[in-house]
């Protein structure tokens, strides 16, 4: 029996309107700490949810259930529960039939069988760790970091005659490289019985780079442990800043975090109902409004080259609370949400278009942005008389919807730079600040390429940043971590 | 807010019949004797099954009704000194087998980046045991429309107060089965259940738009956490609006250094950032280094670290009753236990697994090992770690009459801490002015910031065991695949002295 028969069955058994998705998961990993492997792993997963629609007093309702799933006998009962789990739910708000059928050629065969992934897939990224962790420990150095190869191949099928099938690899190589003084405490230290807890090691350093790779063919470990080593070279000298407001150079990286964060408190819904930073007021939201003064895109695109995802909805809600349990098999278009500098659209599922006369526009997995930029981050560096260069955001966290404000730290290599070169390594700070509100200020954006950023890349590996500079970023108070 | 003093000790309940009913054995031993039979030092099986229920509503409405079922098993073996681990579909003894073989592969293929070999702690052999947590009624045998009936009709209640524009709830519900079982014997079936309801009320106006959730923690009950055992949600609902009407017209905060008396629904989150994570000896010994981060508190600070003040005594434990992190046995077959880690303001103890406390030469394991799902490897995660209550100590309201001006924290929201776990930055649900020892309404646009020591050890008094309260939280992250571990933390109301507080308002832009 083939993966695509499991969805046949549900269909075959479904007493009303039905969308079956199952998502076939193939995964393997390799964890390193201080030059040696610590963990690794070989998983398979496979998934099958059921949403089902019923009339009930008062409205439609839709209810999902799940469930990992070996055999086709175990199909049935799991239909029976999601049609029994809508007839039991209370009336959905803005219900919609159904997606109807399409078809998608592009999808290629819907019953071909899932694509996978094995442990052997990460056989040439282990042998160049080993090298890496040989010449790290020759250079002083230790390396830490994780690879991650999955595959999913997720089919679709509803009663409406909808089939899809899409398959979506996502690999990503972390790599850490810290001088090898990691560990206890110097006795030239502070006392840690007084002052504020003791600082850490003098002359510690860290620095962190990521690649995103559908692959692994793509990974060249050998080129990203050089790039470490240059970057714990400018951290040779080391200078310590007061928190404050400084001029910054964020990388690709850093910007794709606060861009991220942004697209997912962009619910249209929300934003009517006055409760998140697009709002206006009174029922409206800020589309149309120019958020900055540069010609600035923000757009998702399934099939934006590098960077494909999924092309068609296969889960009930997206990251910014929009639910789209109706709306799965609904394709992904490309949606430019900042379009020139100005909010031209937000997230809204099909029964919320519907009852406001505007279009769906459901997310897709990845995330772009453009200003038309053509300076390289180096040569961004080369221009800057004086700032910071931040090479990576961690724990950001929001502080206060109504403007977006977000705190979060610097991590793994703050350096300044001085008449258009890296000169030193800074101490990291937290930082309280707002995407929305950077967009506004940022007075140079460089050309956009793709990256994977630091604190969202469980998530989103696929993005496409600029370097942004800012010219007053916000630094709160001074982080003792290295 | 009244909360409801526990009822009658829970019932205990069987295992789910159609977890026993799996072939828990048969697949134990085909993939034990495999590993046996490929010369793995150690194995051990896993089998999961895990039932997650997942409800939102927006206003009165349903916006999301999602149920998943996890089923599931994992082989973890150590061979030639390095670990291995496969986990798969399909409850046979073949395909049992061949995660032993695929787990031998892994290992194999780290082998050459493993100079170091596996060591594990001892640990006694504990043969068929069983553990229920205590709750009286499995939320997955409440009828549908009763369960969201309840939410809707809370959400209903919050929505007519005065000046409350919507309103949005939640409903998360878990059972999780777990069958362990190793090389050396031990085989535990064991069974828990926890559910977390909230509910938050909007305010849009004038003056922007205000938020205020409930105070309730997630717990590890059942429904009866929704019917008035553990928390009184109908009297917390009905004090929101006229809460968060005074919050939306509050002034804004002066920033600069202000003492602080927390209640436990903030203070929960706190001891989760900074000492919880801090303490566990993985992160101190760097495996977490390049994502969850280190910890200041070294290693060879163990027993001489000056954490916090003389008042402060923190224990790691995963035996409380409604515990979050709380278990019969862990996922590496350790019993569980309570352990100390800071007694009078010293770090005295680390959370460990069977591999930390081998490294280290603790003695045994302390029983932290947990993986989230039979998808994931164990790992070492937090246990239910708890600031204890003074006997006889102060109450709230005597904590507040110490300060003549200072800020008075109730509830969590906003949380974020440094990879060192040194710099913290935490907001709340509500903040009211203590001036001359008395409270003087609600301020908006704060933040408090501080770094970790400084902050224990400003902490002048805890409160007595009538400002105790066991919060928590389901999603606490850590480990590369990302992995989700619930986990809980008593407090009660504390007052520290001279904490840095932000003006959110004027950060950013402003």
């Amino acid at each position: 029996m083939s993966v695509a028969d499991l969805l046949d069955e549900a269909l075959r058994v479904a007493t009303g309107p039905v969308v079956a998705v199952l998502t076939e998961r193939h995964e393997v990993n390799l964890r390193w700490a201080a030059n040696a492997l610590t963990t690794n792993g070989e998983m398979h997963g496979r998934s099958l949810a059921v949403t089902a629609t019923a009339e009930v007093e008062g409205g439609t309702a839709v209810a999902t259930v799940a469930a990992d799933l070996t055999d086709v006998g175990e199909v049935a009962a799991l239909v029976a529960a999601a049609e029994a789990a809508a007839r039991a739910a209370s009336p959905a708000d803005e219900p919609v039939p159904l997606v109807a059928d399409e078809a998608h050629p592009e999808d290629g065969d819907v019953r071909a069988e899932p694509a996978v992934t094995t442990v052997e897939t990460l056989a040439d990224v282990a042998a160049g760790l080993g090298r890496a962790f040989e010449r790290a420990a020759a250079d002083g150095h230790l390396l830490y970091g994780f690879a991650e190869h999955v595959v999913s191949t997720v089919y679709l099928a509803s009663s409406t005659g909808l089939r899809r099938r899409g398959v979506e690899p996502q690999g990503r190589l972390e790599l850490n490289g810290k001088s090898d003084d990691l560990g206890p405490r110097s006795a030239s230290d502070d006392d840690p019985a007084e002052g504020s807890g003791g600082r850490p090691p003098v002359g510690q350093r860290s620095a962190w780079v990521g690649q995103a790779t559908r692959t692994f063919d793509d990974v060249d470990v050998d080129a990203l442990y050089a790039e470490v080593s240059r970057r714990l070279g400018w951290a040779r000298r080391t200078v310590e800043l007061p928190p404050g407001r400084y001029e910054t150079l964020l990388p690709p990286g850093p910007v794709a975090d606060l861009v991220i964060y942004a697209a997912w408190t962009a619910s249209a819904r929300d934003a009517e109902d006055g409760s998140n930073v697009f709002a206006a007021g009174e029922g409206r939201t800020r589309i149309g409004e120019r958020l900055t003064p540069l010609p600035v895109d923000l757009l998702w695109d399934p099939a934006w080259p590098g960077q494909e995802t999924l092309p068609f909805v296969a889960s009930t809600m997206s990251p910014d609370g929009t639910s789209f349990a109706f709306d799965q098999g609904l394709a992904v278009e490309p949606v430019r949400w900042v379009e020139g500098g100005v909010l031209t659209e937000l997230v809204r599922n099909r029964g919320h278009a519907a009852a406001t006369g505007l279009r769906a526009t459901p997310p897709a997995d990845n995330f772009v942005m453009d200003a038309g930029g053509t300076a390289t981050l180096e040569e961004m560096i080369a221009s800057t008389q004086r700032g910071l260069l931040v090479t990576c955001f961690w724990y950001i966290r929001e502080v206060d919807p109504e403007r977006l404000l977000l705190t979060g730290l610097t991590r793994d290599g703050v350096y300044l730079v001085e008449d258009g070169e890296v000169v030193a390594a800074v101490n990291n700070f937290r930082w309280n600040e707002s995407p929305v509100e950077l967009l506004g200020r940022a007075t140079e954006i460089g050309a956009s390429v793709p990256v994977l950023c630091r604190e969202w890349n469980d998530y989103v590996s696929k993005t496409v940043m600029p370097p942004l500079r800012i010219p007053d970023f916000n630094y709160s108070t001074v982080s003792q971590a290295s | 807010m009244a909360i409801v003093p526990p009822g009658p000790p829970s019932a205990r309940h069987g295992i789910d019949p159609s977890f026993t009913a799996l072939p828990l054995h048969a697949l134990a031993d085909a993939a034990l004797s495999r590993a046996r039979d490929l010369g793995c030092s150690y194995a051990d099986l896993r089998v999961e099954q895990l039932r997650e229920g997942l409800r939102s509503f927006r206003d009165t409405a349903l916006e999301s009704s999602t149920d998943h079922a996890t089923l599931g098993l994992a082989v973890r073996v150590v061979h030639d000194g390095v670990w291995g681990f496969a986990s798969g579909i399909g409850l046979t003894a073949d395909v049992a087998a061949r995660l032993a073989e695929r787990a031998v592969v892994t290992a194999r293929i780290s082998k050459p980046l493993t100079p170091h070999r596996v060591e594990l702690a001892d640990e006694p052999v504990h043969a068929d045991r069983t553990w229920v947590s205590a709750y009286d009624v499995d939320p997955f045998d409440v009828d549908e429309a009763e369960r969201q009936g309840r939410m809707l009709e809370l959400s209903a209640a919050l929505l007519a107060g005065e000046g409350v524009s919507h309103t949005s709830a939640s409903l998360h519900l878990v059972r999780e089965d777990k069958f362990f079982a190793n090389l050396a014997g031990t085989t535990t079936t064991q069974q828990r259940v926890r559910v977390q309801p909230a509910l938050t009320a909007v305010s849009v106006g004038a003056h922007g738009f205000a938020t205020m959730r409930t105070l309730a923690p997630p717990a590890g009950r059942g429904w009866e956490y929704l019917t008035g055992t553990g928390w009184d949600f109908d009297a917390e609902v009905a004090e929101i609006p006229s809460l968060l009407a005074e919050h939306a017209a509050a002034p804004s905060v002066e920033a600069g250094r202000y003492d602080l008396v927390i209640e436990p629904s903030n203070l929960f989150l706190t001891i989760h950032e900074s000492i919880g994570h801090a303490t566990e000896l993985d992160r101190a010994l760097g495996y977490e280094a390049a994502y969850a981060g280190t910890s200041f508190a070294t290693f060879d600070q163990l027993g001489s670290l000056h954490y916090g003040s003389p008042v402060m005594h923190v224990t790691g434990d995963r035996v409380v009753d409604h515990g979050l992190a709380s278990i019969g046995y862990d996922d590496e077959g350790v019993a569980a236990t309570t352990f100390d880690i800071v007694s009078g303001g010293t770090l005295v103890g680390y959370q460990l697994n069977r591999q930390m406390a081998a490294e280290k030469g603790l003695g045994p394991s302390n029983g932290c090992a947990y993986a989230d799902s039979p998808g994931h490897i164990p790992m070492q995660r937090m246990p239910n770690v708890s600031l204890a209550a003074e006997p006889g100590g102060p109450s709230s309201e005597e904590l507040i009459g110490r300060v003549e001006r200072g800020l008075y924290v109730v509830g969590d929201k906003s949380w974020s801490i440094d990879m060192q776990r040194y710099n913290f930055q935490f907001t709340g649900q509500r903040f009211y002015r203590i001036e001359d020892g008395r409270l003087a309404g609600q301020v908006k646009d704060v933040a408090y910031q501080a770094t970790t020591t400084d902050f224990w050890r400003s902490m002048e008094a805890v409160g007595g065991e009538q400002t105790y309260l066991l919060g928590g939280a389901f999603n606490c992250g850590k480990g590369q695949p990302g992995q989700s571990a619930p986990v809980s933390h008593g407090s009660p109301s504390a007052l520290f002295r001279g904490v840095n507080v932000l003006n959110t308002a004027s950060e950013g832009a402003a």
